[in-house]
């Protein structure tokens, strides 16, 4: 049945990770990310987990090391943030282009310069097109029930992809939250052991990572694409089948608000809740308000999106990062690119927000909402807050 | 600090019982003489099949992997051009748990190679965190002085005076102005129990040094030097006279680090002028007799020192005796 209890976020992903049977964790610490490894490091120091624990020397050989550990045939499992998964950010590429089912927890933090430890999600938004499927999770409890999650859907047959699940540094890291931890029996009902299609063995040697040709890495470019847009439905099931095991269920794109709602609001990660209790204050003093959750965000959830946001005229989107130098942010991009062309193209609101850990409020949701209403954000996107500091 | 290292188990490989069977298959890529390709192939017929191969990014893993042919027969694995040595960490990490989980039956041997370039420079912190760690296998060197996949270019092994395309001679240098970076004693830093350099000149040596870095528990590193014809602008059938002509001159001694201790495992009584060595290639046809004396001299000076290391590092009773030769 799984029991109750008031736990910080880094350790809930750490007894997923625990829960999920990993035979290899290759990890190098950085904040926010730092409390699930070293509690995963416990475990194995311990004997709860049966696991080989590699304390590398850089978060390239963390991955590096992964990578390999993976062709070997183990379940393996790593985690970074910010400047550490920028460092990887090499060797991400080849961990989807050799379809290796790694799991990864990213801690989201903005990247230097200035050095910041707190929350954006400028690390997860460079590493938009690294062939991995991408979730966020919005509340502690999804942290765990998602990574579980992850090693299912990326060990799927029909996925082979590796798989990150985002949670906003500090913000859910490092928070206590009541969380429900499920039984060791449950999760091995859930998720079976993990068994390669294909392995480094010496009985049936195969050659990994060679090089590809003009003739034939378009074509292994076309079998990547195909693996993640076909991860979709897999996702779907997956956390349909969690939903029915554990009762609790997850959406690729969620809502609230009001049904139909004219004016939306478009979050991601853990800003979705201060946004979701804005809007619900909101529609209690009548407005025309409404929410949509990006909860996977690779590969894009296209359809759902756009049921999730049917009649709406006006999307307020919430960057949580900033593309310098672009049209606007990268989720504003994401969408516009998705509604070019449609007749029921509603107008973009691009706010980029919340930047290195800095708060928005409900109080600021509901001026923005204002705002957006009357007209006064217009442009490609506006930064927001920055203007009331300056003056 | 000096410690005991049981090679006891190491079954000796002699001109009698050299395997037959090869892992890396002829049809590959290289070039004509190159001495890369043949260090390797001897280092696979010493490890034999039940080994795991990682690969970084180089010549040897270009020309021995174009997609949908493979020379391997052995599992190979390449992921990138500096992190072989994590690589080969992860990869004898997870066949250690898998085996104690009993999903694997026989932990296999796991082999990295790398050029001087994947070692000495953009590899060294990957390197240096899986020796330290203490992970079990058996890194290897493929040294031919430059980075050659990418066009000749200099490292930080590329000798003094030699020409590369990124270290050109010209009116205000002499070509590559630094000493070749001494990766051995680097790896022998770390204390793991074995290191060793060879030559495929020398290759019943070389192919016992490669078992006995695969006996012991724990990293081993092997440094092999290795002709390039095409970058060193040589005799294709002169690659291993060459090789061999840079041991008897010194150049590239050969000696092995156990436990610590250093052992020079093939001793220059009468070495060769290093002009002999420099003769059979054009690398190093710019340089003014001066500049050979330099390289002489430093030579010899190198030699002497590593004389010095074994003499000091030899064990204790055979630095007491009195020498029994007259
Ligand atoms: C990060 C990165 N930088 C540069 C390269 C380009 N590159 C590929 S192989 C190579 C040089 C290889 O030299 P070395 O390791 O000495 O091996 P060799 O080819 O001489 O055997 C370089 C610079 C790369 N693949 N990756
Ligand atoms: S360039 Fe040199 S190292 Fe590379 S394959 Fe040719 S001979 Fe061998």
């Amino acid at each position: 049945m799984g029991k109750r209890v008031g736990l910080e976020v880094s350790l809930a992903v750490a007894e997923a990770v625990k829960l999920a049977n990993v035979d290899v964790v290759s990890a190098y610490p950085i904040t926010p990310q730092t409390h699930i490894v070293e509690e995963l490091s416990i475990y194995v120091a311990n004997g709860e987990l049966d696991a080989e624990f590699i304390p590398v020397e850089s978060e390239h050989s963390a991955m590096s090391a992964a990578l390999g550990a993976a062709t070997a045939g183990a379940r393996v499992y790593t985690a970074t943030a910010s400047q550490g998964l920028a460092l990887m950010h090499e060797i991400l590429f080849i961990v989807s282009g050799m379809r290796m089912p790694l799991v990864m927890t990213v801690a989201n933090r903005a990247l230097s310069a200035p050095i910041s430890i707190w929350n954006d999600h400028g690390d997860i938004m460079a590493e938009r097109d690294i062939g991995w499927v991408q979730i966020f999770a919005e509340n502690g409890q999804e942290a765990l029930d998602l990574t579980l999650c992850a090693f299912k859907i990326a060990e799927d047959k029909r996925v082979l992809l590796p798989m990150i699940v985002n949670i906003d540094g500090f913000t859910l890291s490092h928070v206590i939250e009541p969380v429900i931890i499920p039984d060791h029996a449950e999760v091995d009902a859930f998720l079976p052991p993990y068994t390669p299609v294909l392995r480094l063995d010496t009985e049936n040697p195969v050659t990994f990572g060679p090089v590809g040709v003009p003739e034939m890495y378009t074509e292994a470019r076309k079998q990547l694409e195909q693996a993640i847009i076909g991860s979709k439905p897999v996702v779907e099931e997956v956390l349909d089948g969690f939903g029915a095991a554990f009762d609790r269920h997850y959406k690729l794109v969620e809502q609230n608000g009001k049904p139909g709602a004219k004016t939306r609001f478009v979050t991601m990660g853990s800003l979705g809740e201060t946004c979701m209790t804005a809007v619900d204050e909101l529609v209690a003093e009548g407005q025309d308000a409404g929410q949509t959750r990006i909860r996977l965000w690779r590969p894009f959830p296209e359809e759902e999106f756009l049921a999730a946001c049917a009649g709406a005229e006006r999307l307020v989107v919430i960057d949580r990062a900033l593309s310098p130098g672009a049209v606007c942010g990268p989720v504003a991009s994401e969408l516009k690119s998705l509604f070019y062309g449609r007749p029921d193209a509603p107008e973009i609101v691009n706010l980029v927000a919340g930047l290195g850990g800095r708060d928005v409020t409900v109080r600021e949701f509901k001026e923005m909402f204002a705002m957006a209403v009357s007209g006064k954000l217009s442009g490609n996107y506006t930064m927001w807050g920055v203007e009331s500091h300056a003056s | 600090m000096l410690r005991d290292v049981d090679l006891s188990g190491y079954e000796k490989i002699t001109a009698k019982n050299i395997p037959w069977e090869k892992f890396i298959t002829s049809g590959h890529r290289a070039c004509q003489g190159c001495a890369e390709v043949l260090a390797m192939g001897m280092v696979m017929k010493a490890a034999g099949p039940e080994t795991i191969v990682c690969n970084a990014t180089g010549c040897m893993e270009i020309i021995t992997s174009p997609f949908p042919q493979s020379a391997w027969s052995v599992p190979w694995l390449h992921v990138a051009f500096e992190n072989v040595a994590a690589v080969a960490s992860g990869v004898e990490s997870a066949n250690r748990a898998l085996e104690r989980k009993g999903k694997l039956k026989k932990r296999p041997k796991v082999i990295a190679f790398a050029g001087d370039g994947g070692t000495a420079d953009i590899g060294m912190q990957a390197l240096s965190g899986a020796l330290e760690r203490g992970h079990d296998f058996v890194y290897v060197c493929l040294d031919n002085e430059a980075y050659m996949n990418t066009g000749i270019q200099r490292s930080s092994s590329t000798p003094y005076g030699a020409m590369t395309t990124t270290s050109p001679p010209g009116r205000k240098s002499i070509g590559q102005h630094t000493w070749k970076k001494n990766m051995a004693m680097i790896a022998a830093a770390h204390e793991i129990p074995y290191v060793a350099t060879a030559s495929p000149a020398y290759h019943l040596d070389l192919m016992n040094k490669v078992r006995k870095a695969l006996t012991v528990e724990g990293p081993a590193y092997l440094h092999i030097f290795a002709t390039c014809p095409t970058g060193w602008r040589s005799d294709p059938a002169k690659s291993v006279e060459l090789c061999r002509l840079a041991v008897q001159s010194k150049v590239f001694p050969l000696y092995e680090v156990v436990g610590g201790r250093y052992i020079i495992t093939q001793k220059v009584k009468k070495p060769k002028p290093v002009t002999e060595y420099f003769k059979l290639q054009r690398r190093f046809r710019h340089l003014t007799p001066d500049s050979v004396e330099y390289i002489q001299k430093r030579v010899e000076e190198e030699y002497a020192r590593l004389e010095a290391f074994e003499k000091a590092t030899a064990p204790l009773e055979e630095v007491s005796e009195p020498s029994t030769e007259s």
